[in-house]
């Protein structure tokens, strides 16, 4: 296949992969847009496949086709509450090809031998570019582990603040920039600075691989769990300046193009989970949310605890209450997610909906561990995507609501982040659910949320608490509902 | 400044306010039971800046002594006269008197039922005394408004005791039960009209196990109509009733016709007809001829809850019941009254909240005031310094839900563009200056770029700029709720640098750099793979 043969199928790929995001504007051109997406992949794995820089296929039919085999396994078997760390693993590998195709392409032509056009700038630009992408590519791998560490639970939901701990990654970062520098200097001098007769430069960039791998590593361990929506979404879109930072590296435009794509998507979606939490780009990323702030928090929780006694009621008396209800809507949060309260929740919906309750779904833009959880998990459990809707768009009806039912969500339904200046989360935009004539809240216990503040909203006088696991909870009420619909 | 300094700020500038006196008479009006406050309201208008009085024996009838309200912290005034000479504001349920007029300074503010299109000569002699006086029939039916609606709190009650009514008077239980000694049939109910009292009535009905059916001209109450349990009969006719301010308008004749031919019909079946259609400002629609009542069972009950606007049953005596042909027309227009007790708790409720509304403005307590701007008093005003000041100028928007739904969908997709979230600013808003800045150093650094930078270099770079700027446009597009699915999707395409690293694996076999870029391909390629099915998989979940 010749070379502009080959740019041209990667031209088309393109086209596909824009088009696939552009499909993705609404849900009934969105498998459509997948579609496209795989359709762009083919497109260019086969051009590439046939071009003159490919000639042996030995190593790389089988290895595609066991990758591909995994990759349909993992995609099969993944439970739906389970997304956030599929998609954390998964930048996690795009991160770690990003690392190895930098160094590997080092390797097999250190600074740029077998380039073109003027030397000595061309030299410079290509160090730079295999520098950058591969410091991008670990961060996003480690970093991407850790997230992974962190969703599954198997590393502790907390922020690790190390003493110093901005002063640590100035620190690395600064000694990542003199280790470019040295290694840069190596295409000239002919040496590696650090060990005689290795490949020049190959030391100080592993040095420097390794340094992001601890960035990597410390940034996530720094960011609480309720931020992950955040981190995940960052990642995402590190994985994408990495490729774009591989395309600049190897001179190829699809992976500068789907790179941009996929770095700006990740970006927007950071951007939009910050905003939904009034908070700063960068103080989520420096990390340490919900501790430093926890002692003024609960200072400010014990002053205005006591305003009024929380009224619990039984999974009967919720039910009687979403019988007699004309406008019911639902606040799920990770909670439903990890009691796996969806499809009762469903039942609960089609029983009433039956019987001419307006039942709806709100959800807040940070609602769960990841942009769009709660959407996918209502989805998967078969709740038409009409009736579930975004905070903006549901809101100003909490008013005139009969009864909110709130499962397992916290922050996001805090009245404090409204009215009390003190609170850690002032400032963030909710879910007015107070408004309602009744609030249903599901909860284990009196356990604040992941901010660590307290909610003056269980005590108000039309909130009432439904102790217990939320997915036990929700299929008594399911119960209860059943029963009386029959009576 | 927070809330909770302001309100604090608030109460602390209402202390300092003279505080004003309320006057609470006793209601004159002959079987009048309910009074305009109850003694757990007291402290909630002494809280908004009132000192309140009320005249001795005033909650008497209503169940409440002059001890509960002087243990309330209300003073008793045993002097009419003085009572309301001393007021600055009074409150009352029945339209006052002309000698109770007589008694009040200029100035005073007085609300009552009044009733303004029947009671013209009292608006004027209102004008004349220089009262403000506001009607609280006259109270927009907003949601805004809705908790000082005295109407709706009494429909309420009258709707629930107008089936108590016709069970005392009607022969029969209302449920249907098989005994050993036979079987009873359970009653039918026509409920007419199905407002406030309509509604009431239904679930009154219902609840006494009688079979309901209910007909209202306004064809959206049917989902509530059916909500509180009863059946929404329907004419083959197409007409819409709805009036301005949630009332029902006057149909056409042939609307009418269907109408009165589906009433005759169901006479001859029910037991029990409760009509309480009412037009503002106009007698009764009378809808229950003479005729449709001899066509009814004997034993069987008519409540007209219109009877003191003339009645929508032609035989229908206000205050009375009435004998015709074997069947009870109750005419009583006291309905609400004869539960004094709860009727006077509401409509003190409901004056709290009404003058709570007019010692707010905007969020802050300033003081007590009447706003002949304000949307839900200025309607209500009938007299206002020397002027009758009703009715009120024509807003030209009624508040039709239809209304405000138009612009909100209107701002919605323009929301859409601006940020496809609407989280208040889009990241585009920026400050003029900061603008100009970031576009000199970026001419400044694309200009050194153009003189220092290779070609190719120059190529790529347009490439990745024009590209972050379509994946922007692109990714503002995507709809909230497929973010997850939008993240694998990207996720999945990131995968394809496994082009990159299928470039490599071409190497010899025993390099390390073939060996690591055949893992490059293998972990990409997983990528691409799980990334697209598991998108498939959510897609093909999301569904109407």
């Amino acid at each position: 296949m010749s070379q502009t043969l080959l740019t041209v199928s990667y031209l088309l790929a393109s086209v596909f992969f824009i088009l696939s995001l552009g499909g993705l504007s609404t849900q009934e051109t969105a498998r459509r847009g997948n579609l496209y997406g795989v359709v762009g992949i083919l497109v260019a794995l086969i051009a590439t496949a046939f071009s003159p820089m490919v000639t042996d296929f030995t190593l790389l039919i089988p290895t595609i086709v066991v990758g591909a085999v995994i990759g349909a396994i993992l995609a099969a078997r993944v439970a739906m509450t389970a997304m956030p760390e599929l998609v954390a693993i998964l930048h996690s590998f795009v991160g770690l090809a990003a690392t190895i195709v930098g160094i590997v392409n080092f390797m097999q032509a250190p600074h740029g031998a077998g380039l073109a056009g003027d030397h000595g700038a061309m030299t410079l630009i290509h160090d730079v570019e295999i520098f950058i992408g591969v410091f991008i590519g670990a961060i996003t791998f480690s970093g991407s582990i850790i997230a992974f560490g962190k969703l599954r639970g198997s590393i502790s939901g907390n922020p690790l603040l190390l003493p110093a701990r901005h002063w640590l990654n100035l620190v690395m970062v600064l000694l990542s920039i003199w280790l470019g520098v040295l290694f840069a200097q190596s295409a000239s001098t002919g040496v590696d600075p650090f060990v005689a007769g290795a490949l020049p430069g190959l030391v100080p960039l592993l040095a420097m691989t390794l340094i992001a791998l601890i960035i990597g590593v410390h940034m996530v361990m720094a960011i609480g769990g309720a931020d992950m929506p955040v981190v995940v979404s960052m990642l995402n879109s590190y994985s994408g300046w990495a490729a774009a930072a591989a395309g600049f590296m190897l001179s190829n435009d699809l992976l500068i193009v789907t790179g941009a794509l996929v770095g700006s998507s990740g970006a927007i979606l950071s951007y939009i989970m910050c905003k939904a939490m009034n908070r700063g780009f960068i103080s989520v990323i420096m990390g340490g949310f919900g501790t430093t702030s926890a002692k003024p928090a609960g200072s400010a929780a014990t002053a205005q605890a006591p305003a009024g006694e929380v009224i619990s009621v039984d999974a009967a008396e919720v039910a009687d209450m979403l019988k007699s209800a004309r406008s019911v809507i639902f606040v799920p949060g990770y909670g439903m997610a990890v009691a796996q309260a969806q499809h009762p929740i469903r039942e609960i919906t089609d029983i009433l909906r039956k019987s001419g309750v307006n039942v709806r779904f709100a959800i807040h833009p940070v609602a769960g561990r990841l942009p769009g959880h709660m959407n996918v998990l209502l989805a998967e459990a078969s709740v038409p995507y009409d009736i579930v809707l975004e905070m903006d768009e549901i809101n100003e009806d909490f008013s005139g609501t009969d009864a909110v039912v709130i499962v397992g969500a916290n922050d996001v339904v805090n009245p404090a982040a409204q009215t009390d200046e003190s609170s850690p989360i002032y400032g963030m935009p909710v879910l007015e659910v107070w408004k309602a004539k009744t609030c249903v809240v599901l909860k284990r216990g009196m356990a604040s949320g992941y901010a660590g503040v307290d909610n003056p909203l269980f005590y108000n006088s039309n909130s009432r608490m439904l102790f217990g696991d939320a997915k036990k909870s929700i299929d008594s009420v399911l119960m209860a509902l059943k029963s009386a619909v029959a009576s | 400044m927070t809330e909770a300094t302001a309100n604090a700020l608030n109460q602390e500038s209402v202390s300092n306010r003279p505080r004003r006196r309320l006057a609470i008479p006793k209601e004159s009006f002959i079987g009048e039971r309910r009074v305009a406050i109850a003694p757990a309201n007291i402290a909630a208008f002494q809280k908004l800046g009132f000192d309140v009085s009320i005249e001795s024996g005033a909650g008497l009838a209503s169940g409440f002594s002059d001890a509960d309200y002087s243990k309330a912290g209300a003073s008793i005034a045993i002097n009419v006269s003085e009572l309301f000479g001393a007021a600055d504001a009074v409150l009352k349920v029945r339209p006052p008197t002309q000698s109770e007029i007589g008694m009040l300074r200029p100035g005073t503010f007085i609300a009552s039922l009044i009733q303004p299109a029947q009671n013209q000569d009292l608006l004027g002699h209102l004008a004349r005394a220089k009262i403000s006086a506001l009607a609280l029939d006259m109270i927009p039916r907003t949601t805004k408004a809705q908790k000082m609606d005295v109407l709706s709190s009494m429909a309420n009650l009258a709707g629930y005791r107008a089936v108590i009514e016709a069970a005392a008077a009607f022969s029969r239980p209302f449920t249907g039960q098989i005994t050993a000694a036979g079987k009873m049939p359970p009653a039918k109910i026509l409920v007419i009209g199905a407002g406030v009292a309509g509604l009431a009535a239904i679930g009154a009905g219902r609840g006494l196990g009688a079979i309901v059916r209910a007909f209202d001209t306004r064809p959206e109450v049917k989902e509530q109509i059916t909500s509180m349990g009863a059946e929404f009969l329907e004419l083959n006719f197409q007409e819409d009733g709805s009036g301005e301010g949630g009332y029902a308008k006057v149909m056409s004749p042939e609307f009418i016709k269907a109408e009165m031919e589906l009433f005759a019909k169901q006479a001859k079946e029910v037991d029990i007809i409760i009509t309480t259609a009412l037009i503002p400002g106009v007698r009764a629609p009378i809808l229950i001829t003479e005729e449709m009542v001899r066509s009814m069972r004997r034993g069987s009950v008519v409540v007209d809850l219109a009877a003191e606007q003339g009645g929508n049953c032609a035989l229908t005596k206000a205050g009375e019941i009435v004998q015709f042909d074997g069947v009870s027309i109750v005419g009583f227009t006291d309905l609400a009254g004869r539960m004094a007790s709860q009727a006077s708790q509401l409509l003190g409720n409901n004056m709290v909240n009404l003058l709570d509304a007019m010692c707010t403005t905007g969020k802050e307590k300033t003081g007590f005031r009447i706003d002949m701007d304000d949307e839900t008093i200025r309607p209500a005003m009938v007299a206002h310094q020397g002027d009758v000041t009703w009715p009120p100028p024509k807003k030209p928007a009624s508040p039709s839900p239809a209304k405000p739904a138009a612009p909100a969908k209107a701002a919605a997709p323009a929301a859409k563009n601006h940020g496809g979230h609407g989280h208040g600013s889009a990241p585009t808003q920026m400050d003029g200056r900061y603008v100009l800045a970031y576009w000199i150093v970026g001419g400044a650094f694309l200009w050194w770029l153009g003189r220092s930078a290779p070609a190719e270099f120059i190529n790529h770079l347009t490439v990745f700029i024009l590209a972050c700027f379509i994946g922007w446009q692109l990714i503002w597009n995507v709809t909230p709720a497929l973010h997850t699915p939008l993240m694998s999707v990207t996720n999945a395409i990131s995968g394809i640098i496994v082009v990159g690293a299928m470039l490599q694996v071409s190497g010899p076999t025993n390099a390390v750099s073939t060996w690591l870029a055949v893992l490059a391909v293998l972990v990409a390629t997983i990528n691409i793979a799980g990334g697209f099915l598991v998108t498939q998989r959510m897609l093909k979940m999301f569904r109407k």
